[in-house]
């Protein structure tokens, strides 16, 4: 995320449903069990990301000490890799490749007609809190473009109309 | 009699619908009274007929797709299970001719076995390679890859063999062996296939890697992207180690080597080996400055063999057929096969694993059947986002590393996108500077602010702004980024973007090409 806009949000109160307390729990648990492993810090932020849904930033000072670093070295960690969110995404995320081979396919169509539809722009997440949109740079279903996911499901071939029937599937599911 | 149906597990399959159509199979069958074991292999790669079901008969395996999950009550009542005629019928799969046409080496098992089983993977030659490997002395395994003419197989193109010994040669308490699974690179998805379709492969030809140069440690770093390719993996290591090919004791030869998955984090440069390096390390995937070669101070600063998927996974057929059988294949420096990956606005896209030499129009229109749209090829851009765009002058250029640096394109990791005419060169070119922009790790200057003062230098050009001057300008600026950055990220950004001006320059509202300076 090395030119995205700078996150200020090292005080914000904790966002997780189960409050603070619960969190600094994981927090711990993932310490104590991977703490002591080579290179353990992306290991680390993996796993607090998928058990909390994004990386707290009250939980940097505490990997920080962990890993004998400091809390600026834990943050640009966390700040340089896209994938790592430093708050919750939306109940679902989507995301649509926007590389070469999806693009001769349509990607930026794709993307735009997303956007409409879901009524908030790409890295955005929409007013109900439901979908989060995010590009991404290729899903190695470049034969089958264009690419997208919904949560851990993977769809080629997606038409404006197959992304409507997709996400009114999820809605429907709930 | 019980019969086996094989339903695709990889992404594309799935991508597809086919864990649908899986589920819909194995119910059916038990609503007909069908007893019916159920594989779940990896794709053929045969991507515009997925999901492919297969059903093995007498003959060989027959194959039906692309099937949906309301096809398979008709499979059933046409007797599909039994290999039955049905509009959805292909035949026997290896006659299909885009896969009969190939030389599968390293795809060889891809489609055919069931990718977690060590079982079915040594069925059919898998730890041939390995087990030759424990015969002979590590010098004479490094000796094998370096006679193979097997090159880095990632896109630098670097032999192999030199790259083995000088690890293989460097004193050190603990050697790791590395394997740069970060396949950012939009058209490429052969690793993926690899990971998921045949993990074993990798597996094994990073085990001979370990054995030969002395390492004990290993790592797959796998992009976040590909959570499938992680799970498949990570599967296979638990079943590789069960079976005694991974741990303590390998096959009782004394030699140690354990292997973890490491899952990055949407960063393309962490691609580039010294990059990936830190990050394991857990550090910002920033590029480091090379000397010191990882192969003497890599990862944790101690000797390190980095190679890509491919490349470890063409070691063990080597080792199991010899050099000389896999360097017979080929043209020029450029031994062996490649799995070439058919990509981007293609009819038939797919995987085609073929010697080099063959050429680009055998790839686009004999495999490719020309676009998906029907429309003209404009451009095809060969070997991801570095790579160049090549023009309908260049398509009888065989596949080989020196051919196609001749002409300033790059083979790459093999991967080829295809553009039909509606597309717009500029448009590109600006997108590949964007793109260095988003992902440039920032360590050097051409890289970090020359993307971002390409993409304004191209939106001046596109919008008709001193556009000559523009032109110049941006000829000025990919040679600043050519020759001073740090690594191929802002090195090779002006590939794309001087290949569409130079090919291109209509699109960019330039009449004639100013001849071909760059």
């Amino acid at each position: 995320m090395a030119l995205a806009t700078p996150q200020q949000r090292t005080d914000a109160p904790p966002a997780h449903p189960a409050g603070a307390a619960a969190m600094a729990a994981v927090v711990q648990d993932v310490l104590a069990r991977r703490a002591a492993d080579d290179g353990a810090l992306l290991p680390i932020l993996h796993e607090l990301q998928d058990r909390l849904g994004h990386v707290p930033a009250q939980a940097v000072p505490d990997i920080a000490q962990a890993l004998n670093l400091s809390r600026a070295e834990v943050h640009g960690v966390v700040t340089y890799y896209h994938h790592f969110r430093d708050k919750p995404a939306g109940r679902h995320v989507v995301q649509i490749c926007r590389a070469e081979a999806c693009q001769s396919m349509g990607a930026d169509a794709l993307m735009a007609h997303a956007e409409l539809r879901l009524g908030c722009a790409h890295h955005g997440t929409t007013a109900d809190g439901e979908f989060t949109l995010e590009p991404v740079f290729c899903l190695g279903l470049c034969a089958s473009a264009p690419a997208m996911t919904i949560d851990d499901e993977v769809h080629a071939r997606v038409t404006p109309r197959r992304f409507d029937a997709l996400v009114e599937e999820v809605r429907s599911a709930e | 009699m019980s019969v086996t149906v094989y339903v695709p597990r990889d992404s594309a399959a799935l991508a597809a619908g086919a864990e649908r159509v899986a589920r819909r199979i194995a119910e059916e069958a038990g609503a007909r009274g069908i007893k019916l074991r159920l594989v779940r292999n990896g794709s053929r790669g045969l991507f515009w007929l997925e999901p492919l079901v297969e059903v093995r008969t007498a003959a060989g395996r027959v194959a039906y797709g692309p099937v949906t999950p309301e096809d398979v009550p008709g499979l059933f009542d046409a007797g599909f299970h039994l290999g039955g005629a049905h509009p959805l019928a292909l035949g026997l799969t290896e006659e299909i001719p885009y896969l009969k046409k190939q030389e599968r080496l390293v795809f060889a098992r891809m489609g055919i076995t069931d990718p977690l089983s060590v079982e079915d993977y040594e069925a059919h030659e898998g730890y041939a390679g390995l087990r030759r490997a424990l015969t002979m002395a590590p010098a004479q395994v490094v000796q094998e890859v370096f006679d193979s003419g097997l090159r880095g197989r990632g896109g630098a193109a670097f032999p192999a063999g030199i790259k083995w010994k000088t690890v293989a040669g460097a004193q050190a308490a603990q050697k790791y062996i590395v394997c740069n699974a970060d396949e950012g690179d939009s058209g490429t998805f052969s690793d993926r296939m690899t990971m998921e379709g045949d993990p074993l492969v990798l597996i094994e030809g990073m085990t001979i890697a370990a054995i030969a140069t002395g390492a004990t440690r290993g790592y797959i770093y796998v992009r976040s992207e590909y959570p499938h390719a992680i799970a498949a993996l990570e599967a296979a290591i638990r079943h590789a180690e069960d079976a005694g090919f991974l741990g303590d004791n390998v096959q009782g030869s004394g030699h140690a080597f354990r292997l973890e998955v490491r899952k990055g984090a949407g960063s393309y440069v962490c691609g580039e080996e010294t990059a990936l390096l830190e990050s394991i390390e857990g550090k910002r995937g920033i590029v480091r400055a090379k000397p010191p070669l990882p192969a003497l101070q890599g990862l944790f600063g101690q000797p390190t063999l980095i190679n890509n998927v491919i490349t470890f996974a063409s070691v063990p057929i080597i080792l199991a057929r010899g050099a000389v059988f896999y360097r017979d294949y080929g043209v020029g420096r450029s031994r062996g096969t490649l799995p070439m990956q058919l990509a981007g606005n293609i009819r038939f896209g797919g995987l085609v694993e073929k010697a080099f030499g063959v050429t680009l129009r055998e790839l686009l229109y004999d495999f490719g059947g020309g676009t998906a749209t029907g429309r003209p090829v404009k451009a095809v851009q060969f070997g991801g986002p570095l790579g160049a765009y090549m023009p309908e002058s260049q398509f009888d250029l065989p596949v080989d590393y020196e051919a196609f640096a001749a002409v300033g394109a790059t083979v790459g990791h093999g991967g080829l996108v295809v553009h039909d005419d509606t597309v717009d060169l500029s448009k590109m070119a600006r997108y590949a500077m964007e793109f260095c922009a988003i992902e440039s790790c920032g360590k050097c200057t051409p890289c970090r602010i020359g993307s971002t003062r390409g993409v304004e230098v191209i939106d001046r050009i596109r919008a008709d702004h001193n556009r000559v001057q523009q032109v110049a300008l941006l000829r000025d600026l990919c040679n600043t980024m050519v020759n001073g950055s740090l690594c191929a990220m802002g090195g090779m950004t002006p590939f794309p973007v001087l290949s569409a001006l130079n090919h291109f320059p209509q699109d960019f509202g330039v009449s004639a090409p100013d001849k071909k300076a760059a």
